[in-house]
């Protein structure tokens, strides 16, 4: 009988073995996808009972809690309100969490593993835990410089340090205000989330980093790169037509004022970008081929999801099913789509010497006890460019500004680099107005993208040097003068 | 029992003049024993105290910010009453095993506390509140071990009215089935007498183990040597398969009809590890999985909740099983609550128990691991196995095999239950709903176990008491 008895004991011991290795994997290993389940009512409740860490620009909150006498015992404010709902996004008790606020979750309830010691502080002490504060990359007087420029315009301003990669300025409009979500009642919630999701100019979406957009000329600055990389020189020349044909098919393109590009039989690389010509990229890009202007463009981040943290849709430059509609891929029309982030991080990229750095709104995540959780260092992301070349597309842009199509971005005194775009959106839809580049462009310390959206309300009559090149010296300005 | 060896050296020398010396000896410092096992209780049952009550006074501050003197008070009874208990065993079980009281006792206490816990965040006080009708089954409980003790003087006698312990089990199993009591939850496991629920399946476990043991101490002879082999299988006669068949029949009736997976798997597998312990024959086990897993997979495929509780477990973030009724909701819930309690846990009244649906009895452990942690759930299960292993004890060191069978039946049917809860719980195995034992709200299940625990007592001082060291 002990013989069975043995087996037996083995048998109920192995049981028990199950249960530990079960709550282990589930309570420690499985803990954090758990929480962040979105069915997890908890981890939104506790959130709330705790006192939620700020979100700051420059020492101010955007986004703060107070304490109330309920029995959530915190009210989350937004005094950023609009013009900062894009980034912090908002905080509801159930219906799920946007921007930072949603991201950032576990830093800003003081959930996070780094507070792991801090929780049991407070469970020890007695203390209510608080989370921590996130500290942000924004400057406050270019992110306002940024929203007063765009004015009633739909669209994005992004200014990043092209050192860092710290993003300065992120403003996109239509914006919403945040404090319509910080409420009890889920009712409210609900129906304000249906109205503005419903609204057809989306304020909900953060067109900085999630709407997508044709680039138009904007992007002839990566193709101006992608060609640099690959051995053609600025001075190198293609033939100079008024109209071209596309291969194999009967469409033609021409340049944006009609003509040929500033006039002659062949027009050089340097040309094209500074008058912003069509049909000549359209032949560099001919030459260079999809695999090598790909090279360029994934270099630069297209084709990948990265978060600033809050997650950025990946910018595409799918391979064309045909030579033709390469070549008009090769002036950022096809099948380019871009966010405004990207674009931005191009010009900062050149700014920057070649190298791009990681974009980032957060300069570090700080506990209430002044402990730095997240430095945030700056973080090198790729090679693009050489430094030569860099050097190189920087002259190119400076006469686009000086002598050539971005003609309003100028500031007097200092040397502006800089790239308009015009994108169509086929049929009669109004164009897409877009500018980019970087200021000083000896020492630039900020890297800009502007687009506007609607064609800045003037159909399809105006340029990007009309509308956007306007908006993105105000901001370069205001970046100046700091 | 060790010191018997040092003393007889002394009295070595006397031994050619008075040989009968080292009995006399031996006599003495046995008597000496039982206080020892009772101090050692005693210590263990203040430390129980402590938690217990401890556990009421952490769950007032943490949900209220205060303690109520008066709930402290009541919470305060069980404890009494386990220590009135440890005084009935030093008079009349002196030998019994010191550590099943302090472990019933805490765990008791800890389920009462969770229940208040997750009854006062429902705003419920007083009588509404669960936790205090919890206090009360446990002091009927209680009381109901200590007569155990009491009026069992002799577990031999149990071998004697084992078929009526077969009949009275079966009859309990199958009396929710009767007409007039209703299906709750789907499960037909409860019958209702006046205000008070009463799930009769409980009590059965410890018939059909008396059964079990009285039935196999008899049969376990023919069982394991007179039959016929086929397919390498000895399979026994028809007579002695009979009591095997009918209460296999049962744990089926149970499932189908009863609709209650987790009671059908309880008895039968209390069978299969008894008759195997009683026979040494692994083709019993063989037959009895194949039996039951047939069974079972038959069911899974015939019986929508039984299927429903398949897929559940397999898959249970699929959001289409997480929004059907009767789906995957409630598991996930329990995941989430353990998941939020991490390592450490919230905290007594700190967390949200309440989240989650029927947190005060199927998924009180995933309360527990909320509030108390990895480290809070570990200690639970350490003291289930704690618990059980002293059970096994009685198998392993006592004198009669109808006691050692006993004690391993109803160590083995904790120790099961347990598995099957927690297991469900936490996805081990499929979900079937049982009481964990001590801990989650109900009556019967507390009643069930702390008779358990009096048997337990019974037979562990039997078996110190046995004069076995007389012989060396």
């Amino acid at each position: 009988m002990n013989k069975e008895l043995r087996r037996v004991s083995i048998v109920v011991l192995l049981m028990f073995v199950a249960l530990f290795v079960s709550t282990s994997i589930i309570q420690v290993m499985q803990a954090d996808a758990l929480k962040a389940d979105g069915r997890n009512t908890r981890t939104l409740f506790e959130s709330y009972s705790a006192e939620r860490g700020p979100i700051l620009v420059d020492g101010q909150a955007v986004a703060e809690s107070q304490p109330v006498d309920d029995e959530y015992m915190f009210q989350r404010s937004y005094p950023g309100g609009e013009l900062y709902a894009p980034i912090t996004g908002y905080f509801t008790l159930n219906q799920g969490n946007a921007g930072l606020e949603g991201e950032l979750n576990d830093y800003l309830s003081g959930s996070a593993n780094e507070q792991f010691f801090d929780q049991l502080n407070a469970i020890i002490t007695g203390q209510d835990p608080k989370g921590a504060a996130v500290e942000l990359t924004i400057d406050p007087v270019i992110q306002q410089a940024a929203w007063d420029a765009l004015g009633d315009q739909q669209g994005s301003v992004v200014a990043i340090d092209p050192a860092t990669g710290g993003i300065l300025a992120m403003v996109s409009k239509p914006s919403f205000d945040p404090n319509l979500f910080a409420v009890r009642d889920t009712e409210q919630v609900i129906s304000t989330y249906n109205q503005l999701l419903e609204d057809p100019n989306d304020p909900l979406i953060n067109r900085a980093t999630n709407k997508f957009y044709f680039p138009g000329s904007v992007f002839k600055v990566l193709m101006a790169a992608a060609a640099l990389e690959h051995g053609i020189r600025p001075e190198d020349e293609v033939p100079n037509p008024a109209r071209l044909t596309l291969p194999d098919s009967t469409n033609e393109i021409g340049n944006s004022e009609g003509g040929s590009c500033g006039g002659g039989e062949t027009a050089s690389l340097a040309t094209a970008l500074r008058l912003s010509c069509n049909i000549p990229f359209a032949q560099f890009g001919q030459q260079l081929g999809y695999e090598a202007i790909n090279e360029t463009a994934e270099a630069f981040g297209f084709g990948q999801e990265f978060g600033i943290p809050t997650p950025v849709t990946a910018s595409e430059f799918p391979e064309p099913d045909s030579e033709a509609f390469l070549m008009l891929q090769s002036f950022g029309q096809g099948e380019d789509r871009v966010t405004p982030l990207q674009i931005a991080m191009i010009s900062a990229a050149v700014a920057n010497d070649g190298v791009l750095m990681q974009p980032t709104l957060v300069e570090e995540i700080v506990s209430p006890d002044l402990e730095v959780l997240q430095p945030f260092e700056p973080q090198e992301l790729s090679e693009p460019m050489s430094p030569e070349n860099a050097d190189t597309l920087t002259q190119m842009m400076v006469e686009g500004v000086a002598n050539g199509a971005a003609s309003n971005a100028t500031i007097a005194g200092v040397d502006v680099a800089g790239k308009t775009g015009t994108a169509e959106n086929g049929g009669d839809d109004p164009y897409t107005l877009w500018f980019t580049g970087f200021a000083p462009a000896d020492d630039p310390q900020v890297a800009i993208a502007v687009v506007v959206e609607n064609g800045g309300g003037l159909g399809q009559s105006a340029f990007g040097n009309q509308v956007a090149a306007p908006i993105a010296r105000q901001v370069l300005e205001a970046v100046l003068n700091r | 029992m060790r010191p018997v060896t040092d003393t007889t050296a002394p009295v070595a020398t006397e031994r050619g003049t008075s040989p009968r010396q080292p009995i006399t000896q031996t006599i003495r410092i046995r008597l000496r024993e039982p206080a020892r096992a009772r101090n050692i209780e005693l210590v263990l049952l203040l430390l129980a105290i402590v938690v217990a009550v401890g556990a009421i006074v952490l769950v007032q501050l943490g949900v209220n910010g205060r303690t109520d003197d008066g709930m402290i008070l009541l919470a305060s009874l069980p404890p009494a009453l386990a220590l009135l208990i440890h005084v009935a065993l030093r008079v009349v079980a002196r030998d019994a095993d010191p550590f099943l009281v302090p472990i019933g006792t805490a765990l008791n206490g800890l389920g009462i506390a969770m229940i208040y816990r997750i009854g006062l965040a429902d705003g419920a006080e007083g009588w509404d509140n669960s936790g205090v009708r919890q206090i009360v089954w446990t002091l009927l409980a209680m009381v109901a071990a200590l007569a155990t003790i009491l009026v069992l003087r002799n577990h031999r006698v149990l071998l004697r009215y084992r078929f009526i312990a077969m009949f009275v089990g079966i009859g309990l199993l199958l009396l929710p089935m009767l007409p007039f009591f209703e299906a709750v939850n789907g499960a037909r496991v409860w019958i209702q007498i006046g205000p008070f629920n009463f799930q009769p399946g409980e009590l059965a476990k410890i018939a059909l183990a008396v059964f079990f043991a009285g039935y196999l101490v008899t049969a376990r002879d023919s069982l394991s040597l007179v039959g016929r082999r086929v397919l390498g299988l000895r399979l026994p006669r028809a007579r002695d398969l009979g009591p095997i068949l009918v209460v296999f029949a049962a744990s089926m009736a149970v499932l189908v009809f009863q609709r209650d997976l987790g009671t059908s798997l309880l008895y039968f597998g209390l069978f299969l590890v008894m008759i195997y312990v009683a026979t040494g024959r692994a083709s019993w086990i063989v037959l009895g999985l194949v039996l039951f897993f047939g069974g079972a997979i038959v069911a899974s495929q015939t019986l929508e909740y039984v299927n429903g509780r398949f897929t559940a477990w397999l898959s249970p973030f699929d959001p289409a099983l997480y929004d059907e009724r009767g789906g995957s909701y409630q598991l996930v819930q329990g995941l989430f609550g353990l998941g939020n309690g991490g390592l450490v846990g919230s905290g007594l009244g700190e967390g949200r128990p309440d989240l989650t649906p029927l947190a005060e009895s199927d998924y009180i452990m995933s309360a527990m691991g909320e509030e108390l942690g990895l480290v809070g759930v570990f200690a639970i299960l350490a003291l289930y196995l704690l618990m059980v292993s002293r059970g096994f004890r009685i198998g392993f060191t006592g004198q009669d095999d109808f006691g050692r069978l006993l004690g391993v039946g109803l160590s083995f049917v904790i120790a099961l239950q347990v598995f099957i809860v927690i297991g469900g719980v936490t996805r081990v195995i499929p979900l079937t709903g049982l009481t964990t034992p001590f801990l989650a709200a109900g009556g019967s299940s507390l009643l069930a176990n702390w008779i358990i625990v009096a048997i337990l007592l019974r037979l562990s001082d039997s078996v110190r008491s046995a004069p076995r060291l007389v012989v060396e």
